[in-house]
């Protein structure tokens, strides 16, 4: 979707941080990103080479662990894995399902000099 | 992803289906990436051996040795400098969420509801609003926030019905964010105990992720585009708290079924308000009009409420003031 302007907050997450941390070169940077989250893993990757030149995390390495996707069945009353929004509940079958995680988008962790 | 030579794996679907990538590297070690759910990482060695792993820890190539330690880049490349790592675990979209919740913070004080209306392009937003804000007249104010990658036509013909507008023109950008919404309220100061109507960028996706400040997310999807959008375009339905199935009244000429669309927008969003409306034909416009009434009476509310809180506390602390005088 809008990696562009995701890219955009990580390296703004990642300026704000570099005088608190002390660092002045970012080596690899690790994101969280859940299936739910609308995030297009390839596009991020693209969106953060292009924002990223003439930063200090420019050539970082970026990492993306990606979480699964878990939803709430209101039939079942209890936390079943969900692939997509659309997807039903993989126990009853039924679509009567919130989604309960995977819609993370976050920086979890940097590899700093 | 492979960790060392950078290939993606399970990203990009084809036709809904994920590809799988056997690779060779430069010193002839195959890799076949299988990644799983839980994050499991086989390989198979140039040497035959085949195993699977977690993808916590870490191995040699020669199967010699394995680090369970998080090694500075997580690779398996022997003689890497361990560098400091450090932890940030913060969200990616903070800074617009902090922006929204400023904007949040400044409707409640005021009694302002805001929506923020969301469509593709052409699903007749621009049109509904004008409808809308001509039977609101007399009724309560409203102000509009208008957000076009480039053009001021929406705004102008917002304000020909007599309304506040402002016009955001996001250039190459494909969704409005938290910060230029707080510069446009800065603008146009809308008054106190109004409707505030934010129309976003038509664009089915990317507006999604962005919290505005706004009370609710308002979907409109028309009839002339097809049943299955809350299904192409889940995230978006899954935002909203209310859908607007707009153009109802060229049903008779088209084979849309009414049905079966709200039962995937239900799929995607539970507990999604389906209004059926019509701008042109007045069809539906009495209940939409009743929902904006409604929340705009809970916003004045609440601000009433706290209102009497701080007259209460300040009440206190002058008889607390009094007290300590005499």
């Amino acid at each position: 979707m809008h990696e562009m302007s995701l890219a955009e907050g990580v390296l703004q997450v990642i300026e704000d941080y570099a005088e608190k941390e002390g660092y002045s070169r970012v080596k690899t940077v690790w994101l969280e990103i859940g299936r739910l989250s609308g995030v297009e893993v390839e596009a991020m990757r693209f969106c953060f080479d292009a924002v990223t030149r003439g930063s200090l995390a420019e050539g970082a390495a970026l990492e993306i662990v990606e979480t699964e996707g878990q939803g709430w069945c209101l039939v079942c009353g209890k936390t079943v894995p969900l692939a997509a929004r659309y997807e039903p509940c993989p126990e009853c079958g039924d679509f009567q399902v919130q989604v309960a995680g995977g819609t993370e988008m976050r920086v979890k962790e940097l590899e700093v000099e | 992803m492979c960790t060392v030579c950078g290939c993606g794996q399970g990203e990009t679907r084809i036709e809904g289906e994920a590809h799988e990538y056997p690779h060779v590297h430069e010193d002839g070690t195959v890799h076949s990436h299988a990644h799983s759910h839980e994050g499991e990482h086989f390989h198979v060695h140039a040497d035959g051996t085949a195993h699977s792993h977690g993808g916590d820890y870490l191995h040699g190539r020669d199967g010699k040795y394995l680090n369970f330690g998080q090694g500075a880049a997580r690779a398996h490349v022997p003689g890497m400098s361990q560098a400091r790592m450090v932890q940030i675990e913060q969200d990616i979209l903070s800074k617009n969420d902090a922006y929204a919740a400023e904007n949040r913070r400044r409707f409640q004080e005021r009694g302002i509801f805001a929506v923020n209306l969301v469509s593709s392009p052409g699903s007749g937003k621009t049109t509904l609003l004008v409808h809308t804000i001509n039977a609101l007249q007399g009724r309560f104010p409203v102000a509009v926030v208008e957000g076009d990658q480039q053009t001021s036509n929406d705004a102008d013909r917002i304000r020909a019905t007599g309304a506040p507008a402002l016009q955001i023109n996001t250039g190459k950008g494909c969704h409005l964010d938290a910060h230029m919404v707080g510069h446009a309220l800065e603008r146009l100061d809308p008054a106190d105990d109004s409707l505030l109507m934010i129309e976003n960028v038509g664009n089915l996706v990317c507006p999604a992720a962005f919290d505005l400040g706004e009370a609710h997310k308002v979907a409109i999807l028309s009839v002339t585009e097809g049943e299955d959008k809350p299904l192409k375009y889940p995230d978006m339905f899954a935002a909203a708290d209310v859908m607007l199935l707009n153009k109802v009244d060229l049903l008779p000429h088209l084979q849309f079924n009414v049905p079966l669309c709200i039962e995937y927008a239900r799929r995607v969003n539970p507990n999604l308000r389906v209004i059926l409306v019509s701008a042109l034909s007045g069809e539906g416009m009495e209940e939409w009009l009743a929902w904006l009434e409604a929340g705009l009476t809970a916003a004045r509310s609440r601000r009433e409420e706290t209102v009497a809180q701080l007259k209460q506390r300040i009440a206190v602390l002058e008889a607390e003031l009094a007290r300590l005088k005499g």
